[in-house]
């Protein structure tokens, strides 16, 4: 070689990872003769495949697997390598690099490939043995090394590469946890139900999944022995990965006095501020985006080797990024902007059955974003139309389906109901299953939901089922079958609520976006409509169990206050029962002072209501008012607000009964439950029924004999008189039967939906047969509702007090000056 | 062009991380003359809206928020995100202001907004 070196210029490369390779690769073959090149490798390997690395520690590759350039194809090139040999210094002036064992090289051009190194958060404990990033072949042997001994491994970060690396310890034996802060995994490459069918999938592999984990220290003696979240959770550890993300390794860079920022700045050319220094790779930072996906920053190669070989045009202006996760068994691909925006519109389509999500991000006929679960083969395809800018105008109505799609039907907005498994439970009173009510259509020739009633009991208790039945008779008969189809819950679906609910406990959905997938919603995150509904329904199906979606809650259950029109809140302390105390109206009269409350007025339920509240101001009024024993009425709630009560035998000489003390056990029993719509309740001592106890939700009038339970009324748009339930002899019954009906409303009723309106829909007959006359149901519905309540009654006040949601109640900034007064 | 003079700051003013509004939700900004909504789609999309809706005033930032769009919380009008516009005939449109984010924090042009608001 030595002959030619006089000829040819000299470039010198520090680093030797994918970037770097694919330059000499492609520099090679343009220009076999113009370079002599020298490379310093801080790993002692040759260039490797390091997207592979994931297979190999999943044990499906080894090393020699995914080696890329042997040392054999060096040779042939005459290129020098130093191998483990970090670079330490770079003298610009005198163009000569220096490398920490002293090794010199003097350059003409000279590329800085330094590659990335992974961001460890600095937790305590993050240094502790067994602690370790995920980046090189050196880490993967960790992983390897520990994973022989089994144990926990615990793997913080969600996003690609620590879910390749959850699965591949997985794949080595060990029990493996991921820890993600954000609510859904990969969430900067996958919206929100891609996310979830991806957290589903890995969690059907045995990988436990913590989502909004905030890792707050990293616990162990001598080596790590447990991870401790912010909540206080300990996960036991034997291993932990930080995959959190990656940082570009600028150091050398900045130590020679190029210009960084977050990477090492580069230009079209991927010239530094240097113009014989050039930089490639996950190091450098161009036009403001440093890229950490194999494919820019091969783009970033070729053009580097064009400009060596002498091509002054060869420019690079970014990257459009891909993303497909390397984890065997599941299909996931992500590529361009998938975010919502002006002129935007979105193709969306969910297969539940095939767990398959697609969407297709379209602006001005083009795709701009796509996301693709499940089904990822038309992945190639989509991108290059994307990357095109082709015109899908006349693709458009068949786009979503892929490259080999000719012809078809529309989708079945039946499928949800034709995909259930034959075992699924569909009427719930009477445990009849699928298969069951599609055999006695086709055995006995049924032609209606009546028919099928008869035959199998199914949708003849409460009734909810209805919709169900009628969509496998339609799926059974086709055409000859015609259902008065459910008005659809919103514009999101097809289906109606009843539906929705039965399909929620049918497959066992547990969170909105589940829901959203499962059923085929049409749109990406619902709207204004359905999102609360949704949150009720899986409250009201899952409690203690499902967590609360707090963005698909009003303002007003979010901020537990009553927003007014001028969007200041109202407060309204509860008053069990309607009384109260010289001590909580000082706490109130004190409280309107100390916060300067304009109006505080009295409501039709018998409580005291402080209007015009600053919503900065809610946590201190509350604040007060906990002080002085006083917690939320719920007034703005789809709950119970109000239990009216008259002074009943207290001092009433016409009082039959207590009324005031079961109104303040009806309201202590009731009071936090979450249900369809709000509920207004009322006892009356005596048939003079001074509390107006027969235009409420759910009165009762007490009689010399007992204790008349009234259901159904109401007194707003529509005034309705209630219809009577029963008289019971006791107070116990009474709160009994109270809540039993309260309970089958909450579990029958569509959101938004009053009490009187259920009732209308499901007949008094039926609320009779479930709540009076089948003691077991009874009991049943009480027991489930007390349930409930163990999760349902903590303060929403207090808590706020303590801190919740406190970002609510501040704005993100105040430019305004501050008043003295505050 | 008389706006406020303690917000005469050149070009973008950083108002806050991103991570500090949640998902599908919105906080908001005070000017000495009005209030703005700064919006976090589902997709971390930003938005800055005035926090008055077209229809009576109502505070936008407390709306439900979905796909690219608000729900008012005094009557219920949508107001698409992006262009401020009411999704409904006739139903007017509000202010949006020019807001960027910039590795994770939210740059609000501030001197549009004292333009807006002279």
């Amino acid at each position: 070689m030595t002959e030619t070196t006089e000829t040819r210029r000299r470039l010198v490369v520090v680093g030797n990872g994918m970037a770097p390779g694919r330059v000499l690769e492609r520099l090679f073959d343009l220009d076999p003769d113009g370079w002599q090149v020298t490379i310093f490798n801080a790993e002692p390997r040759v260039n490797y495949d390091r997207i592979m690395l994931s297979p190999v520690l999943a044990g499906e590759k080894t090393y020699d697997d995914i080696v890329i350039h042997d040392k054999a194809w060096y040779a042939e090139r005459g290129i020098t390598l130093h191998q483990g040999c970090p670079v330490a210094a770079i003298d610009r002036a005198a163009k000569r690099v220096t490398a920490a064992d002293g090794t010199t090289a003097d350059y003409d051009r000279l590329l800085i490939a330094t590659g990335s190194s992974p961001v460890m958060i600095p937790v305590p404990g993050h240094d502790l043995p067994g602690v370790i990033g995920y980046r090189d072949l050196d880490d993967v042997e960790r992983m390897l090394t520990a994973s022989r001994a089994g144990g926990h491994a615990v793997v913080i970060g969600g996003g690609l590469l620590g879910l390749e690396a959850a699965a591949g310890l997985k794949a080595q034996g060990m029990a493996v946890t991921v820890l993600h802060l954000m609510p859904t995994l990969m969430e900067r490459q996958l919206d929100q139900a891609a996310g979830w069918l991806l957290q589903r999938a890995i969690e059907a592999r045995g990988i436990a999944v913590r989502t909004r984990a905030n890792t707050q220290a990293i616990l162990g003696e001598d080596r790590v022995t447990a991870v401790r979240l912010d909540d206080g959770t300990e996960i036991p550890a034997d291993l932990v990965v930080m995959a959190v993300g990656i940082r570009p390794a600028t150091a050398l860079a900045r130590d020679a006095g190029l210009e960084v920022n977050r990477g090492i700045l580069v230009d079209d050319h991927l010239q530094t501020s240097d113009p014989d220094i050039l930089a490639v790779g996950e190091c450098v930072e161009h036009r403001g985006t440093c890229y950490g996906l194999v494919a820019p920053l091969y783009e970033m190669a070729a053009v580097i080797a064009r400009r060596l070989a002498g091509d002054a045009d060869a420019a690079y202006r970014g990257s459009i990024t891909s993303t497909k996760l390397k984890v065997t068994g599941i299909d996931l691909f992500s590529a361009g902007d998938f975010a919502e925006g002006e002129g935007r519109e979105e193709i969306v389509l969910r297969d539940a059955s095939l767990g398959v999500y697609k969407r297709l991000v379209i602006e001005e006929d083009r795709i701009v974003g796509i996301v693709l679960y499940g089904h990822t083969a038309d992945s190639g395809w989509f991108l290059q139309m994307l990357r095109d800018g082709t015109d899908i105008s006349e693709l458009r109505e068949t786009l979503i389906f892929g490259q080999g799609f000719a012809g078809g039907t529309p989708l079945d907005p039946m499928a949800a109901v034709a995909a259930l498994p034959a075992e699924a439970e569909i009427c719930g009173c009477n445990g009849v299953c699928k298969s069951t009510i599609v055999a006695a259509i086709a055995g006995k020739g049924l032609s209606d939901v009546e028919g099928v009633r008869t035959a199998t009991k199914a949708s003849a208790s409460c009734g909810s089922c209805t919709g169900l039945v009628e969509k496998l008779l339609s799926l059974s008969l086709g055409d000859a079958f015609d259902a008065t189809a459910p008005k659809p819950a919103c514009p999101c679906t097809t289906l109606g609520h009843d539906e929705i609910r039965r399909l929620i406990a049918a497959k066992g959905l547990k969170s909105v976006p589940e829901v959203m997938q499962e059923l085929e919603w049409t749109t990406s995150c619902g709207c204004a409509k359905c999102r609360p509904a949704l949150n009720y329904y899986l409250l009201a199906a899952w409690p203690g169990e499902y967590a609360d979606d707090y963005q698909s809650r009003f303002i007003n259950e979010r901020v537990h206050a009553n927003i007014q029109k001028d969007g200041t809140y109202s407060v309204v302390p509860r008053m069990w029962g309607g009384m109260t105390s010289a001590k909580e109206l000082r706490a109130i009269a004190d409280v309107a002072d100390k916060f300067g409350i304009p109006t505080v007025k009295v409501t039709g339920g018998q409580r005291i209501d402080l209007l015009g509240v600053r919503k900065e101001d809610l946590p201190g009024v509350w604040a007060d008012l906990n002080a002085a024993g006083m917690v939320s009425g719920h007034a703005y709630a789809k709950g119970l607000r109000t239990v009216k009560t008259c002074v009943g035998t207290d001092w009433c000489r016409f009082g039959t009964q207590d009324s005031t003390g079961l109104g303040t056990r009806m309201e202590k029993m009731l009071w936090g439950s979450w249900t369809p719509h709000k509920v207004k309740m009322a006892v009356s001592g005596c048939p003079r029924n001074c509390a107006e106890a027969t235009c409420k939700d759910f009165g009762v009038v007490c009689v010399e004999s007992g204790f008349e339970l009234h259901v159904g009324g109401a007194a707003g748009m529509e005034v309705k008189p209630t219809q009577i339930l029963c008289t019971v002899a006791t107070e116990a019954e009474a709160l009994e039967y109270c809540a039993a009906v309260v309970q089958l409303y909450r579990e029958q009723g569509h959101y938004l939906e009053r009490i009187h309106k259920w009732l209308a829909r499901i007949g008094l007959d039926r609320l009779k047969a479930l709540v009076v006359e089948d003691a077991d149901m009874r009991t049943a519905l009480f027991e489930r509702f007390l349930y409930s309540q163990r999760f349902a009654q903590s303060d929403p006040w207090a808590e706020r007090v303590a801190g919740r949601d406190a970002h609510e109640f501040v704005p993100l900034r105040d430019f305004t000056v501050k008043e003295a007064a505050e | 062009m008389n706006g406020p003079d303690m917000i005469a700051v050149e070009g973008w003013t950083d108002i806050g991380a991103l991570a500090e509004i949640p998902r599908r939700g919105a906080r908001r900004v005070r000017l000495p003359e009005r209030t703005i909504a700064v919006f976090r789609t589902a997709d971390d999309e930003v938005h800055a809206l005035e926090d008055r809706c077209p229809h009576k005033g109502g505070p936008l930032s407390q709306g439900i928020v979905h796909d690219c769009a608000v729900t008012c919380p005094l009557h219920n009008l949508v107001v698409d995100l992006a262009t401020g516009a009411a999704r409904e005939e006739d139903g007017g449109s509000v202010p949006v202001l020019p807001v960027r984010l910039h590795e994770g924090r939210i740059l609000l042009d501030l001197r549009a907004a004292a333009r807006r608001a002279a």
